[in-house]
């Protein structure tokens, strides 16, 4: 970039053709970015309000999207509440995933005799359904919060875990020969060299471990089942579903797709802002 | 081997050159990589104050084993590395074929990982950073990350690094085999300006008949299978040397007889 602007002169002003259409292509790029989807939501939407309409579908069958949006703002105050719930189930178990799962990546990489005795029960977990075991969890385990909070953290942590592994084994080897030469402990050679290598990996892994961990709480819910204090989303589309209020569970899917949505934004910010400046992946290219 | 190396040489400066003070010795180092892998074979080098040695073979040959022997990061079979200086940390720098910096750092950071490594604070150590930079001319690119400079530059700033500890003795693996032939011969020069202004010792691994003869003025001929110093020459020419010095009938007599040496020792594996 720095040798980019060195050699940047004054010239005339003239901007050639191919610079003209690669100028434009970026202009377009740009604004496509953010319009083509939201036109591809309209067309959706629109078409799924014809086809209700046309067809005369029942609203107990498929609502159109005006009563959903109807429904998502009568039952506005449960479904907050509830989206409160699987917010902080989700969030728990992120931050429980990402903690577990750099601390055993960090651990593994201290001891190869831990890595190899214990990454294969990782792996267990990992291919483990979470449907299949989470009955076993509420019934071992007294306290339904903590119940959720194992079942997404099982799903969350297994790509921050390989992810995190992954990126402490790939750091550079000549980078590795000197911190050797030049005597580094344990930890300065962890520190200095195998975390920031390992960072890009990691977000990597917190990219897909967020969305994970919101599935993980809305599965952990639906096994969970009855209500009580502290009933999650996923409970309101159960309990909607048994009394046929179909508008409102699609409502209550609207609010989770939206926080997975803004789940992704969140973390593909951090992810951006922390490897914006050396990272290629962050980097824009110049042509 | 010394004394051999003298005689064929028949130069009048060689003993000035064998009177330095010793830094460091092979003697009669074997290493053998798995169970029948015989990398090295009986090798024997002096490195002494001041010398810059260029370790002259061809690819394969044991040249950056021999490097990484010395530089303590694998060990010998058999035989001795012995110093006979005080080996505190940091009298002993490396810079390898890449430049390898760390991405995530910005130039002056790389510059002072070394010192970092030692426990000093970056305001402890700014002054030598502040030298090392200087002396590699890269002052105004201290905040620059390493992708937005050049190969060149890159390598300039992995030369800092190496400088910044003021080593006793600077290992170097091919640093400019992949750089293009204008940016080598620039940096070949600077490296001479650099090693005056220091007084470091330098050996230096190249497969290049052309690079040897330009910058040393010792040059151990490797052969490989297993390798093995066969024949050592010394450039008996002053320093500084220049681009007149790469013009000149001396440098071609010289480079004549290294690529004779080199062409034995290829004869000889």
């Amino acid at each position: 970039m720095s040798e980019a602007s060195a050699n940047r002169v004054a010239t005339s002003g003239v901007v050639d053709s191919e610079e003209q259409a690669r100028l434009r292509a970026r202009k377009i790029g740009a604004v496509g970015r953010w319009v083509l989807p939201i036109i591809v939501l309209i067309l959706a939407v629109s078409g799924w309000h014809i086809v209700v309409i046309v067809n005369e579908i029942p609203h107990y069958i498929l609502p159109g999207p005006g009563r959903v949006i109807k429904a998502l703002f009568t039952n506005w105050g449960s479904l907050v509440d509830s989206w409160f719930v699987t917010m902080a189930i989700t969030g728990m178990a992120l931050l429980l995933a990402v903690t577990v799962g750099v601390g055993l990546a960090v651990l593994f990489n201290l001891s190869r005799w831990v890595e190899m005795s214990f990454f294969p029960y990782a792996v267990v977990l990992q291919v483990t359904p979470i449907i299949a075991i989470a009955p076993l969890i509420f019934i071992y385990v007294d306290s339904k919060i903590v119940g959720l909070l194992i079942c997404a953290w099982i799903v969350a942590f297994f790509p921050i875990l390989s992810n995190t592994i992954l990126g402490l084994n790939s750091a550079d080897h000549n980078l590795r020969d000197l911190f050797q030469v030049y005597g580094a402990t344990r930890w300065q050679l962890l520190r200095y060299l195998q975390a920031p290598s390992a960072l890009p990996y990691f977000l990597g892994g917190l990219r897909i471990a967020g969305g994970l961990s919101l599935i993980g709480a809305v599965v952990a819910e639906f096994v969970a089942g009855s209500g009580g204090i502290g009933s999650g989303l996923a409970f309101r589309i159960l309990e909607a579903s048994y009394r046929l209020q179909i508008p409102k569970m699609f409502a209550a899917l609207l609010l989770i797709i939206l926080t997975g949505i803004a789940i992704y934004l969140v973390t593909n910010f951090i992810s951006h802002m922390l490897l914006r400046k050396w990272h290629e992946s962050a980097i824009k290219r110049e042509n | 081997m010394n004394d051999n190396a003298e005689a064929a040489s028949g130069k009048s400066g060689a003993a000035n050159i064998n009177s330095r003070t010793p830094i460091l010795s092979l003697a009669n180092v074997d290493k053998i990589f798995g169970r029948d892998v015989m990398a090295l074979k009986g090798m024997d080098l002096d490195v002494r104050e001041g010398d810059f040695i260029s370790l002259l073979g061809p690819s394969g040959c044991g040249k950056s084993t021999a490097l990484r022997l010395i530089a303590d990061l694998i060990h010998p079979t058999s035989g001795a590395i012995r110093w006979h200086v005080n080996k505190a940390p940091g009298a002993l720098s490396v810079v390898f074929q890449e430049p390898s910096l760390m991405p995530w750092a910005i130039v002056e950071d790389n510059v002072w990982l070394p010192l970092r490594l030692q426990g000093k604070s970056k305001s402890t150590a700014g002054h030598d950073i502040d030298e090392a930079l200087e002396l590699v001319g890269l002052n105004n690119f201290r905040d620059a990350y390493p992708r937005e400079l050049s190969g060149g530059m890159k390598m300039r700033v992995s030369i800092a690094r190496a400088l910044v500890t003021h080593p006793k003795l600077i290992l170097m693996d091919e640093p400019f085999a992949a750089l293009d032939e204008i940016t080598r011969f620039k940096l070949n020069n600077d490296l001479l300006t650099l090693k005056e202004k220091t007084g470091s010792t330098v050996v230096f691994v190249t497969h290049s008949v052309f690079e040897s003869v330009f910058l040393s003025d010792r040059i151990a001929i490797i052969a490989a299978r297993p390798g093995r110093v066969i024949r050592e020459l010394q450039v008996d020419e002053p320093y500084p040397r220049n681009d007149i010095f790469r013009t000149s009938a001396e440098y071609a007599a010289h480079c004549r007889a290294a690529s004779g040496a080199l062409k034995t020792a290829m004869e000889a594996a």
